[in-house]
């Protein structure tokens, strides 16, 4: 489990995150969801360890990332992954390389043995033609499944998601969810997502949590977000006029 | 105040470039590539300079030769001094500033931008040891550069002062060896491998910490540029005054 406590983060005056506390737990898909500037990519460095927070702590599993030594943090971050935005693939590296990356810096294995790891993973995020190509000739929903896979070929217990679907065509998008949500449910991970896809938050949003200028407005899951009477969260959500009568329609058939 | 903080940060980089270093097998390879791209990848370009360069040297020598008490062994001589003590080691490395410089910094710079580096941080991957080590010790191998320039910085001289009918050949190399000092090689060497270090290092320090979007990675790379001659000019005067004063 991760467990956040009194999180809060200044830039200068600008109170970024302010006494945020919450937890994450495995085999979840959570979701950090938000206008732009509410502090989700800020709250998601915190949680990966990329920025320091100026108050609160953060815990994997009962280890506090503040009390652990570099080495001990380097070793922590070896059980996260993480898919960014852009994915953030190595531009000079080819598909097959960019997954065994973590396979060669961490582990012993011989070539045949990561091979095999890197094929399986591959396989596992249906990409199986593209061992050769390097990541500027495969599409964003490639790129997309080889940052997946890279992310998972070392076994994490933590997966971290940064806007996913971002720039990804609907019937893609759904794919990356569904993925996402199957390698959570098999490797019984915690995953977090920072996500601005409605479609994804009522999907696969386990867990929601609702950031606004920093502060956390609401959470819960997404059969809750439906229901909530918030209005911060309504406005937000709600904001097309498809969502208001898919809202209308969820309440009518439940109640 | 500023500027103290950016020696300051400047500082800690280096630190932290040695620290926890990249699997050896990983590294190797690393460093082969960059040999390649920052070493055997500017010979072209420091070979056709230093051969003009010398060239003019040269010329610029017999030209003003007019006193004809002066023998024209000295048009060898001059060419051998300039070339070996500042043209070979001190220009090439400001023309190096500027090919290897900017290639550093637009390369770690577009990863940062591309957040490929804050992907190595997440791994748990020490970034400044993977990206900027490999330079420093590729650069290390600059002085075989400087040595090829050296060269062909004398044999540019030679051909000018030759065939552009100013001297004899064997007048040019009595200049070549006249009161030749093997310390001023020395010297040389001295100036490049510290040159080969601010080559590897402010370039990768510009790169490392720049912030904002392609257009940065321009801006970034010009700075770079800038102060990477700077400091190597400064340390030129300082070394030179060390060394040879």
């Amino acid at each position: 489990m991760i467990e956040v406590e009194n999180l809060h983060k200044y830039f200068g005056d600008t109170h970024v995150l302010d006494s945020i506390s919450t937890s994450f737990e495995k085999g979840k898909t959570n979701m950090i969801i938000g206008q732009s500037g509410s502090g989700k990519t800020v709250f998601m460095k915190c949680l990966l360890g990329l920025l320091t927070p100026d108050e609160g702590t953060i815990s994997y599993d009962g280890r506090r990332f503040a009390e652990l030594t570099t080495d001990d943090r380097r070793n922590l971050r070896q059980e996260m992954g993480m898919v960014f935005q852009g994915s953030a693939l190595f531009d000079s590296m080819t598909v097959e390389g960019n997954v065994m990356f973590p396979l060669e810096m961490f582990t012993n294995q011989s070539r045949s043995e990561m091979e095999d790891r890197v094929n399986f993973v591959l396989e596992r995020v249906n990409l199986v033609d593209a061992h050769k190509k390097f990541p500027s000739e495969i599409s964003g929903g490639m790129q997309k499944r080889v940052a997946i896979a890279r992310a998972i070929v070392m076994k994490p217990k933590y997966l971290f998601c940064d806007e996913p679907n971002s720039g990804l065509d609907p019937n893609t998008a759904i794919i990356i969810d569904n993925l996402i949500q199957e390698i959570t449910k098999e490797y019984d991970i915690i995953t977090v997502i920072n996500s601005h896809d409605m479609n994804s938050v009522m999907e696969i949003g386990e867990k929601i949590i609702f950031l606004r200028n920093g502060i956390k407005e609401w959470e819960g899951t997404n059969k809750e977000i439906f229901k909530t009477d918030n209005e911060a969260i309504t406005n937000f959500v709600y904001s097309s006029e498809l969502y208001k009568k898919v809202r209308q329609v969820y309440i009518a058939e439940s109640d | 105040m500023n500027y103290v903080s950016y020696i300051g940060s400047y500082a800690i980089m280096i630190r932290e470039v040695f620290k926890k270093p990249t699997k050896w097998p990983v590294m190797r390879i690393l460093i082969l590539k960059e040999i390649d791209e920052l070493i055997f990848g500017s010979l072209g370009i420091i070979i056709f300079i230093s051969l003009f360069i010398g060239g003019v040297v040269s010329i610029q020598t017999a030209l003003n030769l007019d006193n004809p008490l002066i023998p024209l062994s000295l048009i060898g001589f001059a060419t051998r001094q300039s070339v070996i003590l500042e043209f070979a080691p001190t220009f090439t490395s400001i023309i190096m500033a500027g090919k290897v410089g900017s290639y550093i910094t637009s390369s770690i710079g577009t990863m940062r931008v591309t957040e490929q580096i804050d992907a190595l941080e997440v791994m748990g991957v020490n970034s400044l040891n993977y990206l900027v080590f490999p330079k420093i010790v590729a650069m290390m191998i600059y002085p075989f550069a400087v040595a090829v320039a050296m060269y062909v910085g004398i044999l540019g001289g030679w051909i000018a002062a030759v065939f552009g009918g100013f001297t004899s050949s064997a007048e040019f190399v009595e200049g070549l060896q006249l009161d030749f000092k093997p310390f001023h090689v020395t010297y040389s060497f001295i100036k490049t491998y510290v040159f080969a270090f601010v080559l590897a290092t402010i370039p990768s320090y510009h790169g490392y910490y720049m912030k904002g979007g392609a257009l940065d990675v321009g801006k970034a790379a010009t700075t770079s540029f800038v102060w990477t001659s700077v400091v190597i000019i400064v340390m030129n005067f300082i070394l030179t005054q060390l060394l040879l004063g």
